[in-house]
């Protein structure tokens, strides 16, 4: 049984270190794990996806479209572009912050401000203000970490020292911050 | 672990002692992180990949285990030595990585670099998790001196970049003595023609020893079919097709163990080869007599998945997908705010009635297309400088008066395209050779280059002045301009010299990366403020199309949307009449 779970934002958001917790976490708990990103050109303001695998033996590490049990979307238009890629009956988590691509600051483009209504509508998908809640909390940055009490939250995995393991990677200064936004994750 | 991160573990675990790479996605974090063990081993970002294969080479000849690394388009600026290099064969262990980009993720081809072996005459390694990355890396460098080959360890971009769980051992220290052997070292005619033997007998010996090696196995299931695969492929495949088939799992790709494809073969009713770009293997098996199935599923282009492959062999039933009737804007990277490459393009775009503009890789890339319109073409590093003058020529020759603009980084300079400048200044050419010189090499993730103060190994180094070289090539002062980009006036009137006649000119715009940790300190918190009394919703600002300031369609006001991206460059302050846009903070 392998569960796969694809993670979406634009570059700067934290995705990739997001998905590095949350494998970390899972090959601690004995999960054999393939996690793959997509870097290079899409760190300039592009989308970033990353890909995650774990069960008892995992082969390829991506994930093609209708495979994904769980996708994570750290922005409102990421979480509909990653739409095919959902299972049928898998589980949408996203936030509700926008960030514009060039397509609409030129103009070429219309951002579609009322995805994540139509997503909750298409798919249930679940609604975390995460970046709201870190920005409440002193610091934007700690969107990721938010989402990532969410997805643990949904994940419904063993008992495991999550908090233990973030203060050691995320950056020294932010501990306090990503713990209190960690929680607030767990929570929402 | 990353297959790039296990691929500089398994060389520092096998006793590396130098290795060059020049960056490229996928495989720059191989040297980034072969790095991290500086004590032990020389690590140097060469100007190119051929300079970083004869780097490498110099230490296996010397006695030193060594590795050079470069993405697949580095491998045909490294395919000088590395043919040669494959006759004279080694010293202390030498190992080449490709790292292959199917899919064209970050590159500008698809090319698969497997084909190489077989014609440069090199052995050659495929691991299809960052487990092998490490183990065969250590078995690279051992077959190497083992058989006295180049040994290449050819990689993807899924490879490269996906982590999975790796057991490490301990590095083992190789230390080799030089010397002196012309007859095997020093490739004249009389030497080659004998070496060329010698490789060839070396290449046997690993084809002997690839029938029995435990880098190759069988995985005997269901009887059926049989799948012959390598590297990445070879994870989709078992995905897909689970125990209902059996594998041949390549580990050494060249040469093909002939023995055991036959014995496979023999085993199972019908073999079908998966395998991402050319029929490489596919090829092979037919050339042996056997029948098999490959290509005729899948094409050449793009990666695999076992998605891809369930639904190419009507494996289960096909994967549903949910659809909205909403379509999510195009997220194509773009220019970050405060990049000094975006004031150049907008300076640039006024001009494109009188010229013609070339491009090349790198971050400036990222001007191709709306809304800058930079450049109409992008080959390969270096050529940004060189295309120019064959186009120039085409131009001249149909009376066409447009100049054409060569557009290329600092790092790509360095690479080649100062070769390319020599030339067009030596042939007189109708043409603007533009460095945009921000200081480092960017779009891999600010690596080291021969601009910049400290290298590699954290040494303080001479930095080589651009300006200096351009002006060895005796052009004259007065045709060598240095601008900052972002400064509009400045800019626009050193494209308008290099306009105004048929000469060879220079600009070297200027300025370092918005997003360089020093760049950022000496910034502090300066940034744009838009008044919105002032501003009169005129839209001159916006045309800069920087990812921090957008057009507020509610109150008709221009606003800086993202102040924490903004880094106060002021680009947009240049295009303000009213005086609305001024800049704030920032250190004293």
């Amino acid at each position: 049984m392998i569960t796969s779970i694809l993670l979406t934002g634009v570059g700067g958001q934290g995705t990739i270190l997001t998905t590095k917790i949350l494998s970390a976490g899972l090959a601690r708990m004995g999960y054999d794990v393939k996690m793959s990103e997509i870097h290079g050109m899409s760190q300039r303001g592009g989308t970033v996806n990353t890909q995650l695998k774990f069960g008892d033996k995992v082969y390829a590490p991506n994930i093609g479209e209708g495979e994904a049990d769980l996708i994570v979307a750290f922005e409102k238009t990421e979480a509909l572009r990653a739409l095919p890629y959902l299972k049928k009956g898998g589980a949408i988590l996203m936030d509700r912050k926008e960030i514009m691509p060039l397509s609409v600051l030129t103009g070429a483009a219309e951002y579609p401000h009322e995805a994540d209504k139509e997503l909750e509508k298409l798919v249930g998908a679940k609604v975390i203000p995460a970046g709201e809640i870190a920005e409440s909390l002193g610091s934007a940055k700690s969107q990721n970490i938010c989402l990532l009490g969410a997805l643990v939250k949904a994940l419904d995995l063993p008992q495991f020292d999550w908090e233990g393991l973030i203060s050691q990677m995320v950056p020294p200064k932010t501990v306090a911050m990503n713990l209190a936004a960690f929680r607030k994750g767990l929570e929402a | 672990m990353s297959g790039d991160e296990a691929v500089a573990r398994g060389a520092w675990e096998a006793g590396v002692g130098v290795a060059a790479a020049y960056p490229g996605t996928p495989s720059t974090e191989i040297l980034e992180n072969i790095s991290l063990y500086k004590e032990d081993v020389y690590c140097q970002w060469a100007n190119n990949e051929k300079i970083a294969v004869e780097i490498a080479l110099g230490a296996s000849f010397g006695g030193l285990r060594s590795l050079a690394a470069f993405k697949h388009v580095g491998m045909n600026a490294a395919a000088d030595p590395i043919f040669s290099a494959a006759y004279t064969g080694v010293n202390g262990g030498m190992v080449l990585v490709s790292a292959d980009d199917p899919g064209c993720w970050s590159s500008q081809n698809e090319q698969d670099n497997r084909l190489y072996a077989p014609h440069a005459r090199l052995g050659m390694l495929e691991p299809s998790d960052s487990q092998e990355c490490l183990d065969f890396t250590k078995a690279a460098f051992d077959l190497s001196e083992k058989f006295d080959l180049l040994m290449l360890l050819r990689m993807t971009t899924r490879v490269c970049h996906s982590k999975s769980l790796v057991e490490q051992g301990q590095r083992q220290e190789h230390m080799g003595k030089y010397t002196a052997n012309p007859a095997k070292y020093a490739m004249l005619p009389a030497n080659a023609r004998k070496r060329h033997v010698a490789v060839e007998e070396g290449l046997a010996a690993l084809k002997e020893y690839a029938e029995t090696s435990p880098l190759n196995r069988m995985e005997m299931n269901d009887r059926k079919i049989g799948i012959i695969s390598s590297g990445i492929s070879y994870q989709h495949a078992r995905e897909a097709f689970g125990e209902s088939a059996s594998y041949l799992k390549l580990g050494i790709t060249h040469p093909l163990p002939e023995k055991l494809i036959r014995d496979f073969c023999g085993q199972v009713e019908k073999v079908i080869v998966i395998e991402e770009g050319e029929p490489y293997l596919e090829e092979a098996v037919k050339a042996l007599g056997i029948s098999c199935e490959g290509k005729i599923y899948t094409t050449r282009q793009g990666e695999l998945s076992a998605a891809r492959l369930r639904a190419a062999f009507g494996l289960g039933e096909s994967a549903e997908t949910v659809s909205s009737s909403l379509t999510a804007p195009p997220r194509p990277p773009a220019l970050c705010a405060g990049c000094p490459h975006r004031g150049f393009y907008f300076a640039m775009q006024s001009y494109h009635q009188r010229l013609v503009a070339v491009g090349d890789i790198g971050c400036y890339s990222l001007g191709v297309g709306a809304p800058f319109n930079g450049f109409d073409t992008a080959i390969c590093m270096g050529s940004g400088f060189s295309i120019p003058i064959g186009l120039s020529k085409a131009l001249e020759k149909q009376g066409d008066s447009r100049k054409v603009f060569g557009i290329l980084g600092d790092s790509t300079f360095f690479h080649s395209g100062f070769n390319s400048l020599v030339d067009a200044v030596h042939a007189k050419a109708n043409v603007c050779l533009v460095v945009l010189d921000n200081s480092i090499t960017a779009m891999t993730g600010h690596q080291q280059n021969a601009g910049t103060e400290i290298n590699l190994m954290g040494y303080q180094v001479p930095a080589i002045s651009i300006r200096s070289m351009v002006l060895a090539t005796g052009l004259p002062e007065e045709r060598v301009l240095e601008v900052d980009p972002i400064d509009q006036a400045a800019m626009n009137a050193a494209i308008q010299k290099a306009l105004g006649d048929k000469e060879t000119w220079v600009i070297l715009s200027r300025r370092p990366c918005a997003l360089l940790k020093e760049v950022i300190k000496a910034r502090g918190d300066l940034r744009c403020e838009i008044d919105p009394d002032a501003c009169k919703g005129c839209k001159a600002c916006t045309k800069v199309v920087c990812p921090s300031l957008t057009f507020d369609a509610k109150t008709k006001k221009a606003v800086i949307s993202d102040p924490a991206s903004c880094t106060g460059c002021g680009l947009c302050m240049q295009q303000c009449r009213f005086d609305a846009i001024r800049k704030v903070g920032g250190k004293a």
